[in-house]
C-alpha cells in the first residue's frame, strides 16, 4: 500500500482542510459520513469542529459502533481539537450525554484555555517530528489533564500561564492535538499520520 | 476572562488566522437564533454548533416595530452560562460600543447586523480593532469583500430575516457565487477594473480570483425555515446555515432544529432528507419578501 486511503469524518467541522492536508500528505483522502465509507479505508481523521454537535450526529447516523470496532481492530485515527474531545475516554466541561470513542486513556478539559477571545498561536515542539516548533493554533481548544500509563505525551505548551499543559499525546495508532496544523499549511503532522496509517496496514 | 488567565501576551491572541479558524470550526453545522438561555438548551440539545443570541427573533422585531438593539447583557450571561457550544451575539450596524460590551462579555463571535437597527449609515465597524471575531451579512460580493476589509472572520448572506421566504438568500448566495466564478474566468489584467467596480481592494479581488472563494467562511441566513431550505443552501455553496426565526418561530422548535442540523450534515442526500423532513409540525407562517414595502426590507440595510 504505498498510497493509503483515509477519511475525514465529515459530519461537522474544518473537513476540506484536513482533506486537503492528507492529500499534501500523500494519502488518498476522502469524507466519510456512512458506515459503509468507514470500510473502504485505512485510517480516519476526526477534524475540528463542534465536539457536542459532532458526538450528537455520531450516534444519530449510526457511526459510533463501527468506528470503535475499527478501532478495536488497530485502526489509525488522527484527532485535532474537538478530534481530540472524540478520542478521549474522559471528557470534563462536556455535555453530560456528550461521549467520546473508545480511544486515548486521557481525561480531557474542554475549552480548557477559554472562550474564543483567549484563542492564540503559540509555538509546540513535537516529539517524533523533526525540525522547528509547530505554529499551533488554538481555537477554544481542549487540554489534556491526566493520560493513563499507556499514553505518550508528544507535546506540551512552552510559555506562558498554560505552559506544560499537554497538547499533544499518542497511544498506539491513535494520534490527538489540541491545536489545528491543517490551518497551517505545515504538513508534518499529517505525513507523520499517513506514515502511521501505511505502517499499521 | 482576566488577563490573568489570559494564556499567551497579548501579540498572539485575536489574529486573523484565529478569528477566520474559529468560523472554519463551525462549518457543516447550524447557528441558531434564541432569545432566552432555556431556548438556548434547546438549540444545544439539538446539535447547534453555536447559538446567537438576541433581543427578539427577527420576525418580532419586523412585527413589533421600533428601534431593536444589542441585548441586555444579563441575558446574554444567562446564555453563556446556560451552554457550553459558542455564543454569538448581534451588535447594530457601526455601533462599535455595543461590539465592546460583547467582547466584554466574553461573547465568541459579534454579528455586526443588519436585523437591528443601524447605529451609523456611512460606517461599519473597524473590526480588526477587536479580539472577538466578527460575522457581516452580505448580498454580493462587494459587500462580502468590503466586509472583510474592516475586518469580517465570517460572512453569511442576508437573505431577508424574519420571513420565513429563502428567496432573497438563494438569491444573494447565487450573486456571490456567480460574481466569484466571473473572478476566475477574467484574464490578469481585467482584475483591476473588476476591483472598481466591486468598490472592493484590488488585493482581496485578486486573492478571490484566483482561489474561488472567499478568504473566510460563508454561511447563509435570512429566511431559512425548513430542513430542505438549509440543504437547498448548502447545495448552493453556503458552507453552514443560521437558522433564525425560523426555529423558536414554528409548532413543535426542538424537532425541527435537531431536523434541520441533520438535513445539513447530509444535505446532498435525498433519503435522509426526506426522512428528517416528516412529522415537523407547522413551519413558521412567514411572509412573502415581495409583499413587503421597500424601505422595510432589512437586507437593504449596510451597503
Amino acid at each position: 500500500m504505498t498510497v493509503p486511503v483515509i477519511g475525514v469524518l465529515a459530519l461537522q467541522g474544518d473537513v476540506r482542510e484536513h482533506v486537503a492536508a492528507l492529500t499534501g500528505a500523500g494519502a488518498d483522502a476522502r469524507p466519510v459520513r456512512r458506515p459503509g465509507e468507514l470500510d473502504a479505508v485505512d485510517g480516519l481523521v476526526v477534524p475540528g469542529g463542534e465536539s457536542t454537535t459532532i458526538s450528537k450526529l455520531v450516534d444519530i447516523f449510526e457511526m459510533r459502533e463501527p468506528i470503535d470496532k475499527r478501532i478495536a481492530a488497530g485502526m489509525p485515527v488522527y484527532g485535532s481539537c474537538a478530534g481530540m474531545i472524540m478520542l478521549a475516554t474522559e471528557v470534563l466541561d462536556g455535555r453530560p450525554d456528550q461521549r467520546g470513542f473508545a480511544g486515548i486513556g486521557m481525561t480531557v478539559r474542554r475549552n480548557a484555555f477559554g472562550r474564543q477571545v483567549d484563542s492564540f498561536e503559540a509555538p509546540v515542539s513535537i516529539s517524533g517530528v523533526d525540525g522547528d516548533p509547530f505554529h499551533a493554533v488554538f481555537i477554544r481548544a481542549p487540554w489534556v489533564e491526566r493520560v493513563g500509563p499507556d499514553v505518550d505525551v508528544l507535546g506540551r505548551v512552552s510559555d506562558g500561564p498554560a505552559a506544560g499543559r499537554i497538547v499533544a499525546v499518542r497511544q498506539g495508532n491513535l494520534l490527538a492535538t489540541s491545536f489545528h496544523p491543517e490551518l497551517t499549511g505545515d504538513l508534518r503532522l499529517h505525513r507523520f499520520f499517513v506514515d502511521l496509517v501505511r505502517a499499521a496496514a | 476572562m482576566s488577563e490573568s488567565t489570559s494564556p499567551t501576551t497579548d501579540a498572539t491572541v485575536g489574529t486573523a488566522r484565529v478569528k477566520r479558524g474559529m468560523a472554519e470550526m463551525l462549518k457543516g453545522g447550524v447557528i441558531m437564533d434564541v432569545v432566552t438561555p432555556e431556548q438556548a438548551k434547546i438549540a444545544e440539545d439539538a446539535g447547534a454548533v453555536a447559538v446567537m443570541a438576541l433581543e427578539r427573533v427577527p420576525a418580532d422585531i419586523r412585527a413589533q416595530g421600533g428601534v431593536s438593539r444589542m441585548s441586555d447583557p444579563d441575558m446574554i450571561d444567562g446564555i453563556i452560562s446556560a451552554v457550553s457550544i459558542p455564543v454569538m451575539a448581534k451588535a447594530r450596524i457601526g455601533h462599535f460600543v455595543e461590539a465592546r460590551i460583547l467582547q466584554a462579555l466574553g461573547v465568541d463571535y459579534v454579528d455586526e447586523s443588519e436585523v437591528l437597527t443601524p447605529a451609523d449609515y456611512a460606517n461599519h465597524i473597524d473590526k480588526w480593532a477587536f479580539t472577538v471575531p466578527f460575522v457581516c451579512g452580505a448580498t454580493n460580493l462587494g459587500e462580502a469583500l468590503r466586509r472583510i476589509t474592516e475586518g469580517a472572520a465570517m460572512i453569511r448572506s442576508k437573505g431577508e430575516a424574519g420571513t420565513g421566504d429563502v428567496s432573497n438568500a438563494t438569491t444573494h448566495m447565487r450573486k456571490i457565487r456567480q460574481e466569484i466564478r466571473r473572478l476566475q474566468s477574467l484574464p490578469a489584467d481585467e482584475l483591476y477594473v473588476a476591483a472598481k467596480e466591486l468598490q472592493a481592494p484590488y488585493e482581496l479581488v485578486k486573492e478571490v480570483a484566483e482561489r474561488g472563494k472567499l478568504p473566510v467562511v460563508l454561511f447563509t441566513a435570512g429566511g431559512i425555515a425548513t430542513p430542505a431550505d438549509a440543504a437547498m443552501m448548502m447545495q448552493l455553496g453556503a458552507e453552514g446555515v443560521f437558522v433564525g426565526s425560523g426555529i423558536f418561530k414554528s409548532g413543535n422548535p426542538a424537532q425541527r432544529a435537531a431536523a434541520i442540523v441533520k438535513a445539513t450534515t447530509f444535505h446532498d442526500d435525498p433519503d435522509v432528507l426526506a426522512k428528517v423532513s416528516r412529522g415537523l409540525g407547522e413551519a413558521m407562517v412567514g411572509i412573502n419578501v415581495d409583499e413587503i414595502p421597500q424601505p422595510h426590507r432589512l437586507a437593504e440595510r449596510g451597503w
